[in-house]
């Protein structure tokens, strides 16, 4: 009867945690991130091998490696999701802070790894992108100030956390780093449509857009030749792109075959950023498709989940990383099929990479522990209120 | 939205007050009530606004999608490969003769290009590469496949030979683009008319072939307008009339040492031209480029039958017999006194030799009097004549559909003055192009009515506007055909084929201006055959002919243009489908009365 009523089970002192866990949880989104991860692994032991062939280690040296961060992964994203929100929100918002001072502190202590963007700390063992990490800090700490500006006497939460976003959205332009810039963006807007933006102000940001790109395209080199490259209509072969375009063709419905793709021997970011083109040439177009819906699942899903919620901060905190979650991926896919200009967008949970996936686990876990069911007063507050 | 309730109502607060109830509580209820219906209102939109997210979503997704589908879908295309792509092969037309024999046509070949980036051994390529085509150097090569640039294109056509060794080399950052080469397979026959094509815009799979000259640029849109289907455009041109008369006049020019030739051949009813020769010529495959220094008239390039506009001397006489005859001014036996010198505006005009005191209209023609000419003339002045010579269509720039033809203009005098007017009538102080010459002739011996000059073969022609009557055009071709039974064209006559026509030997004008020069000439034959039903009008004109058989140069028309033509008609006739006849009886009686 409770159950039915507040669309959850009643927490009890002493209850078992797990047992609790696996009832509230989003079960379809777990399962399908367990299961992109799997596909991540797969696609690894198709695209790393060249990699690991140019660094002279052995062919499946980098997906072992991807299978012990994997785990930590995991086993962050379970921890994350069991957290309450509130706790959620406190080592967010720390973990937020480390993150801004890492990212402040880059062009002092990063590397490029020569590739022509600060965005790195090496660790040694392995290589950290502070970028990553702020992401989901990001949004947890937006969250909260919109929510507590919607409070009656709350803070003016919207204009800081706007002035936050800006100070971010420079630091990664300047690395520079288009693509998590425009994330941290598309993030902060969405969170501030869903807190309440005024229609007006969406439209003119919408138009605005054009003039900034003008902008940016006259004043970064880097960028000018990825857009100029987009809108070239014969498509160089020997662009990534036109690799990513051909291996997509070679492909066709059901793949050349596992191992057969040649793709992966002449990307260079076969294993990152280009991964869904190993994926559709190795596998064909019907891994994609999977691939495809296994994000819009997981996107859509908590959305939809989030509709229920009532409480401000945790609405936003979920829509934010939902959305950043599934437009990341939009990107990366988008890119691979020539929508988009070239970014430099890793695929989330798929690609190859330490931080990347760590921090891809820690935001998902933290959109789980937002979309865990849990009462939400439904029944009294209509009684209360709409029932006068 | 309701009215907004006051935190504080004073009758609630009075109320507790009375009671003695504490009031604040009642602020902090009103305070959650509106706190809540604030949320309320906000998770409401907030409902709505997720949706149009989670829609966003799923079409954006739903695009990725269907983009991927498309790609997989769609052929493997390598970059390099003849494949679908290449919509543009062949798309130029052809170009045929009246006869629908190829003048013009496509041929596929390859061009060489290199992506440097690709390439595994620049220094091996290069050296292997200038064994293929000597004319390449090593080091350029070397420099250029070290270089930053990403695409070079090496040969623009190769040969299938010349591919074979290229691919024999073996180095992927050769590559191959196919490309439509423009062939004209009969060489320098018809080089100025057809002009020739380049490459226009280049891509790696195919190349824009665009005209340059002639009718290939004339009709440089039709022939790659994709709608046409590729249509052939069928010319006038005849290709073995075409053939001989290049023969023919090729080896009249060198027989008669001039420096260049031309020759025109027209249908007198339709304006068809048949055939167009000039030389020297040049091969449209190998269009030679054009001349820096000097005058453009002395390049291969020169079309002499179009650009050329020469003082073309007494071929013009006809047009002013034309006119005084058709104005009723004079008849073929009216006598003209020829006495001479004819001395005007301090000016004396002469014939070449004394021929009397008096001719008849007839032989003032027939021998070519300057005097008697110029005195007819004066019958009607110079502001007839010009009209005249307009409705001839000599005043104005020729129509024909050669691109280099709009542009000239025949050379007029200044002031049309009496002097002008005379000289005019035997050809002098007005040019004109041998292909002018040749539609105003028609249009005087077809029955009088005006010819257009095309070089696109014609099904059915309307008579154009009335030039002359029917009668003045029949008097004036059997004065032709006297010039050539017993006058200045002797040499003329081709048995069966009745040929008609008029010499004309001018003294050649400076190129820089400033007067003429003493012994160079142009020498124009204009004939019509059969001069009994005029079917076609050949003019040949050469420059600064001197024909050496004898004691003396001979530089008159007479001696060199003429048996030329004679030639060319003998040859000729037969494949227009002439059927030599022996000329009808009589005819002169009902005309002439004289001789």
């Amino acid at each position: 009867m409770t159950e039915m009523v507040y669309g959850t089970v009643p927490t009890r002192d002493g209850d078992p945690i797990l047992p609790r866990w696996w009832q509230t949880i989003d079960k379809w989104s777990l399962s399908c991130v367990l299961l992109l991860f799997a596909i991540g692994l797969l696609l690894g032991l198709a695209a790393s091998p060249p990699l690991a062939a140019r660094n002279d280690f052995e062919p499946f040296y980098y997906v072992k490696r991807q299978a012990i961060f994997g785990g930590m992964a995991m086993v962050a994203l379970v921890l994350t999701s069991m957290m309450t929100p509130q706790l959620v929100r406190r080592l967010g918002v720390i973990g937020f802070a480390f993150a801004f001072v890492a990212l402040a502190f880059l062009p002092v202590f990063g590397t490029d790894f020569g590739k022509g963007a600060v965005r790195w700390y090496s660790l040694g063992f392995a290589s950290l992108q502070p970028s990553e990490f702020l992401k989901p800090g990001f949004v947890i700490m937006s969250a909260w100030l919109m929510a507590a500006a919607s409070e009656i006497n709350g803070p003016p939460g919207r204009i800081y956390s706007f002035i936050l976003t800006m100070a971010i959205v420079l630091m990664l332009a300047m690395q520079p780093d288009f693509g998590q810039a425009a994330l941290v963006l598309f993030g902060w807007g969405v969170m501030y449509f869903i807190s309440g933006a005024p229609i007006l102000l969406l439209v003119g940001l919408a138009g605005s857009i054009y003039p900034i790109g003008r902008f940016i395209y006259a004043n970064s080199e880097h960028f000018a030749r990825r857009i100029d490259g987009f809108f070239d209509r014969e498509i160089d072969p020997t662009t990534q792109i036109g690799y990513a375009t051909n291996a997509i063709r070679e492909g066709g419905l059901f793949g050349v075959g596992v191992g057969e793709g040649e793709v992966k021997w002449s990307l260079p970011d076969a294993h990152t950023d280009f991964i869904i083109a190993v994926a559709a040439e190795e596998y064909g177009l019907v891994l994609v498709l999977v691939i495809l819906a296994i994000y819009l699942t997981i996107t859509v899903r908590s959305l939809l989940r989030l509709i229920r919620e009532r409480d401000p901060f945790i609405r936003l905190a979920g829509t934010g990383l939902a959305c950043m979650f599934g437009i990341q991926a939009f990107i990366n896919m988008a890119v691979a099929v020539r929508l988009l200009p070239s970014k430099g967008m890793t695929l989330p949970f798929v690609s190859y990479g330490g931080s990347s996936v760590i921090a891809s686990a820690i935001a998902v876990g933290m959109l789980l522990a937002f979309t865990r069911s849990r009462p939400q007063s439904e029944l009294s507050e209509i009684l209360s209120t709409r029932g006068r | 939205m309701s009215l907004r309730t006051p935190l504080r109502p004073l009758a609630r607060i009075l109320k507790a007050r009375q009671k003695g109830e504490n009031p604040d509580t009642i602020e902090r209820e009103n305070i959650r009530l509106r706190h809540e219906e604030m949320h309320d209102r906000s998770r409401l939109r907030a409902e709505g606004r997720l949706l149009v997210l989670g829609v966003f979503f799923i079409a954006a997704f739903a695009v990725v999608g269907v983009r991927m589908g498309v790609l997989a879908r769609s052929e493997p295309a390598e970059p390099h490969a003849s494949g679908p792509r290449n919509a543009i092969m062949a798309q130029r037309a052809d170009i045929v003769d009246r006869n629908g024999r190829i003048l013009a046509t496509n041929l596929q070949t390859y061009a060489l290009y290199a992506q440097p980036p690709a390439m595994i051994d620049p220094e091996r390529v290069a050296a292997e590469l200038v064994k293929v085509f000597p004319d390449l150097e090593t080091d350029e090569l070397i420099a250029l496949f070290t270089g930053k640039r990403k695409f070079v294109w090496i040969k623009k056509r190769i040969s299938p030979e010349q591919m074979q060794q290229v691919h024999d080399i073996g180095d992927p950052g050769l590559e191959f683009g196919p490309r439509e080469m423009r062939l004209y397979p009969n060489g320098r026959l018809a080089a100025h008319i057809l002009g020739g094509a380049r490459f226009g815009r280049e891509g790696v799979n195919s190349a824009e072939v665009v005209g340059v000259a002639g009718v290939e640029k004339q009709f440089d849109d039709a022939l790659r307008d994709p709608a046409n289907n590729g249509a052939a455009l069928q010319l006038s041109i005849d290709l073995s009339v075409q053939a001989s008369m290049r023969e023919v006049l090729y080896g009249g020019m060198k027989l008669m040492n001039a420096r260049g030739a031309a020759a025109v051949l027209m249908d007198v009813k339709t304006g068809e031209v048949l055939s167009m020769v000039s030389l020297p010529d040049f091969d449209p495959n190998t269009r030679p480029a054009p001349l820096i220094r000097g005058l453009a008239s002395d390049s291969p390039l020169f079309n002499r039958a179009v650009q050329g506009l020469y003082e073309l001397g007494s071929v013009y006489k006809t047009f002013a017999m034309a006119q005084a005859l058709d104005e009723g001014l004079i008849k073929p036996d009216t006598i003209i006194d020829i006495r001479g010198p004819l001395r005007m505006a301090g000016f004396s005009i002469r014939d070449f030799s004394n021929y009397g005191k008096e001719l008849s209209a007839t032989d003032v023609l027939v021998k070519s009097s300057n005097i008697g000419i110029a005195r007819i003339s004066e019958l009607f002045g110079g502001e007839r004549q010009k009209a005249f010579l307009k409705t001839l269509g000599l005043i104005d720039p020729t129509s024909i559909e050669l691109i280099e033809a709009s542009r000239i203009r025949p050379l007029l005098p200044e002031n049309w003055s009496e002097l002008s007017t005379m000289t005019i009538a035997y050809g002098h102080g007005i040019s004109g192009s041998p292909l002018q010459l040749a539609s105003a002739y028609s249009s005087v011996v077809n029955g009088g009515t005006f010819v257009t000059p095309t070089l696109l073969k014609q099904t059915e022609v309307a008579p154009g506007p009335r030039v002359i009557s029917e009668k003045t055009s029949k008097i004036l071709t059997e004065m032709l055909r006297q010039v050539v039974v017993r006058g200045t064209a002797s040499f003329g006559d081709v048995p069966g084929y009745a040929v008609g026509g008029k010499t004309g030997t001018a003294d050649k004008a400076k190129e820089m201006g400033g007067g003429y020069y003493e012994d160079k000439v142009i020498n124009s034959f204009a004939s019509v055959f059969p001069a009994y039903d005029p079917q076609y009008v050949l003019v040949v004109t050469l420059d600064e002919p001197s024909e050496n058989s004898g004691l003396k140069p001979r530089r008159t028309a007479g001696w060199t243009a003429v048996p030329i033509v004679a030639e060319m008609i003998r040859r000729t006739a037969p494949l227009l489908g002439l059927r030599p006849e022996v000329e009808p009886e009589g005819r002169d009686e009902v005309l002439l009365t004289s001789n």
